[in-house]
């Protein structure tokens, strides 16, 4: 079986499929690592009851999220020798120690710091908790901080040399780590993993004031969710462009895709708003264009000219209509994303935050964008780059390793088949934990069965769901 | 060969280090796994459960260290072996995927899921170690490499040897698994451990003599390696030791000296761990490649030396503390969870 399959296409599905159910996690965990550090400190400062419920509540959360973003973690790890292991040897000794110092700097201190953070708090009393709560949020965004140094590098290669065995070598440490693309894509990454977790935290908040909104603890998650939307996703656009801007510069075959620019444009390029790009044809067909946008946006000019997918050989285009679309989808929803703010802020002043059906309902609808977002980013910058690992140098057919097409297929079954299982539960318990309310007295994952199991709680009805455990 | 203490020698020893402070670390919570299932009784798997969910997490981050830094410090070796070992490697992380959530989602389910969890903890436990044990076998038993590439089928690694170090990773991470348990639990719970720990000590010892003869039948290198003059002043206290360290450690089971089993195992670990050095060395693909020719640039070696010699210090002290913060013995319904 699986013989007439292309491995190197195979290890590529691969990579992405394991890699787009990774990083959703991250995302997640890095937004939610830094509310729930703010919701402590909130706690210790305020002394207010409803932050340490809203924040063992959301603790729970985490504690699953990160599980499995771990779990899903240690297979893009070893991803990189099983499937990818020509890229490794070439590239490793760039790549290698930025990965290195990844676990190194952030890792270690996460796991180190995770169970005192989930299991510790009357162990280590609530200064020290705080310590390691603060821990594991810095962890989190050290740990972007090199992973997307890493794959900058990839994206937009600098600082190196080739030595005699065809690998690449650190010319200069600090130009590899700051790579061109490097400082927009931390930023515009760590800005969606912020709005990630906003939006679902706003949702779940949404959903329980649909039910009461009288409710403390989702008056505040819902509130505070809202500030992140109205504040952050206008930001978040004014990053994306910036960081289009430079792709422009160091990247431009990517922007022709992203953009669905076939064909240059000497004075002035049009904005393709939809369309359908025929990739074979080189042209996009059906498509709503308006004038000379496209290069006010890209050149803040409007007849500068801009090249396109023609002046580019055709071995080196990416596949243009996932780039084009996965854009889109994007973009699409970082507007949403402002509009949410905006309407937000327009209840907010009028005092209708927390009796707003229309705005939970949005909010409740806005609970995935996140997700969907930064799945469509990813998509968009990684198929942009394409056919290249080491954007430019190394190609992804000479990256792949020296495996029979069905070694790849077996492993990816074995991928699908596990991760559609573990993820099933996973988003089942996750579901489970969210559609109770945060109430009086939430137990973080300290908690043990007995306690719960009488009932201590005013609330211990509605908790039923937290006590099975 | 280069002076001896030359930075990929030391890299050699760094990246050794992380993968045994791996090995016996995620051995013993590898080793609970094993162990499920001759604990059936519910409030026992809550006790087990709990004596190292506060710390699993950091004990499989030395795993990754141990891939990472390989991939860092000798990319050529990571990207030979990794391809060569791809079954296993594969086998293990779908292991690891599924004890690795059951720490989280056994408790959120109801009595009859929370067992599927319990059978996925110690399923996944079985497959990853024993998916460990066959790596480990298929590299000493050297893998086809030509030019800078694996060469071999997908199935290479599958003989008899690697199947009996595989069994022989099984047996040990199941009595570090036990003697842990000795450390951390009271009562019948206990008493059972220590039980196991005899059963599973002589078990070990018997893995131990039988990868020792099989080995220098591999190459002819592992036989010179260990039996030649004078090569044999170095490698005969290795056994001399292993003796030593039984006759503690059937001492300290014998006497009910709950703190010692564990540690004691730790050290049997660490001289079969020794052992494999000395027959790996210098080679890090057995017979073909050797750390000087994977060695990665030094600019990379040293780039990352310095985050090492700052970072692992304070790695290490970090995660005693946590350790620190949940000593002692975890007691039914008292658990962390």
């Amino acid at each position: 079986m699986f013989e007439a399959w292309d491995a190197v296409v195979l290890a590529r599905a691969q990579f992405a499929f394991t890699m787009s159910f990774h990083i959703v996690f991250p995302a997640f965990s890095i937004g939610l690592a830094s509310y729930l550090a703010v919701l402590e400190a909130l706690w210790l400062w305020t002394g207010r009851e409803v932050f340490i419920n809203l924040f063992n509540y959301w603790l729970k959360i985490f504690a699953i999220a990160f599980g499995m973003g771990v779990v899903s973690g240690i297979v893009m790890s070893y991803q990189f020798g099983t499937n990818w292991s020509a890229f490794s040897d070439r590239a490793g000794p760039v790549i290698g120690p930025l990965m290195a110092y990844e676990v190194l700097t952030a890792f270690f201190l996460e796991a180190g710091f995770l169970g005192v953070m989930l299991f510790g708090l009357e162990r280590v009393g609530h200064r020290l908790h705080f310590f390691a709560t603060l821990m594991v949020a810095t962890g989190t965004l050290i740990s972007a901080f090199w992973i997307l140094s890493a794959n900058s590098w990839m994206q937009t290669p600098a600082g190196y040399a080739v030595n005699a065995d065809g690998q690449f070598v650190a010319a200069d440490w600090l130009k590899v780590i700051f790579n061109p693309s490097f400082p927009y894509r931390l930023v515009h990454m760590v800005l969606a993993a912020y709005l990630t977790t906003a939006l679902v935290v706003g949702a779940v908040g949404a959903f329980h004031l649909l039910r009461d909104s009288h409710q403390a603890g989702p008056r505040v998650m819902f509130s505070m969710a809202m500030w992140m939307a109205t504040l952050v996703a206008p930001i978040q656009i004014l990053a994306g462009d910036q960081h289009g801007l430079n792709t422009l510069e160091h990247q431009p075959t990517k922007i022709m895709a992203m953009e669905g620019h076939f064909q240059s444009h000497p004075h002035g390029a049009p904005l393709i708003l939809f369309g359908l790009p025929d990739q074979a044809a080189g042209e996009v067909k059906y498509a709503i264009e308006v004038p000379m946008l496209g290069s006010l946006i890209l050149k803040h000019s409007i007849d500068a000219p801009l090249a396109g997918l023609d002046t580019v050989p055709r071995e080196n285009w990416p596949p243009v209509p996932i780039t084009f679309w996965s854009f889109r989808i994007m973009v699409g929803m970082g507007f949403l994303m402002v509009g949410l703010g905006l309407f937000s802020l327009w209840s907010r002043w009028r005092g209708t935050l927390y009796q707003s059906r229309l705005l939970h309902m949005f909010a409740m609808a806005m609970g995935p964008a996140g997700f969907i977002a930064v799945l469509a980013g990813w998509i968009t910058t990684e198929t942009g780059r394409q056919p290249f690992t080491v954007y430019g140098l190394l190609r992804t057919v000479e990256s792949a390793s020296p495996l029979a097409a069905p070694a790849v297929a077996s492993s990816l079954i074995g991928f699908v088949i596990v991760y559609f299982i573990v993820y099933a539960a996973g988003l089942t318990y996750l579901f489970r934990l969210m559609a109770s309310a945060p109430h009086h007295g939430e137990q973080g994952p300290s908690a043990d069965l007995p306690a719960r199991a009488a009932g201590i709680t005013p609330a211990a009805g509605a908790a039923t769901q937290g006590s099975a455990r | 060969m280069t002076a001896l203490f030359d930075i990929a020698t030391i890299w050699a020893f760094i990246i050794a280090f992380a993968v045994f402070v791996y090995v016996v670390m995620d051995g013993f919570d590898l080793g609970l796994g094993l162990l499920f299932p001759l604990f059936p009784n519910k409030a026992d798997r809550d006790v087990i459960m709990n004596s190292v969910a506060p710390v699993w997490d950091g004990n499989e981050t030395w795993l990754v260290l141990g891939g990472g830094g390989m991939m860092a410090a000798f990319p050529l070796a990571y990207a030979v072996l990794m391809p060569a070992l791809y079954t296993p490697m594969v086998a293990m992380l779908i292991g690891l995927i599924f004890r690795g959530v059951a720490f989280e989602f056994r408790w959120r389910t109801t009595q009859s899921q929370r067992n599927r969890w319990d059978i996925a903890f110690a399923g996944g436990s079985l497959l990853a170690t024993l998916a460990q044990g066959i790596a480990l076998g298929a590299m000493l038993q050297g893998v086809h490499v030509e030019g800078r590439h694996y060469a071999g089928g997908w199935w290479d690694w599958l003989t008899p040897f690697s199947i009996l170090t595989g069994l022989a990773l099984v047996v040990g991470y199941a009595l570090l698994g036990a003697t842990w348990l000795v450390l951390k639990t009271e009562g019948e719970l206990r008493d059972k451990a220590y039980r196991l720990s005899w059963a599973l000590l002589f078990a070990m010892l018997g893995a131990i003599g039988a990868v020792s003869i099989a080995t220098p039948f591999l190459h002819i290198h592992y036989t010179q390696r260990w039996f030649t003059w004078p090569n044999i002043i170095l490698t005969a206290p290795v056994p001399i030791a292993v003796a030593g360290v039984t006759v503690l450690l059937l001492r300290s089971l014998a006497n009910k000296l709950d703190t010692q089993p564990f540690f004691l195992s730790l050290a049997l670990f660490a001289l079969s761990y020794a052992g494999l050095g000395i027959s790996m060395y210098p080679y890090i693909v057995p017979q073909s490649i050797t750390i000087w020719q994977a060695a990665s640039p030094e600019n990379s070696q040293v780039f990352m030396l310095f985050g090492v010699a700052v970072l692992v210090p304070l790695i290490l002290g970090y995660t005693a503390w946590a350790y620190w913060v949940f000593r002692g013995k975890v007691r039914p319904g008292s658990g962390y969870h």
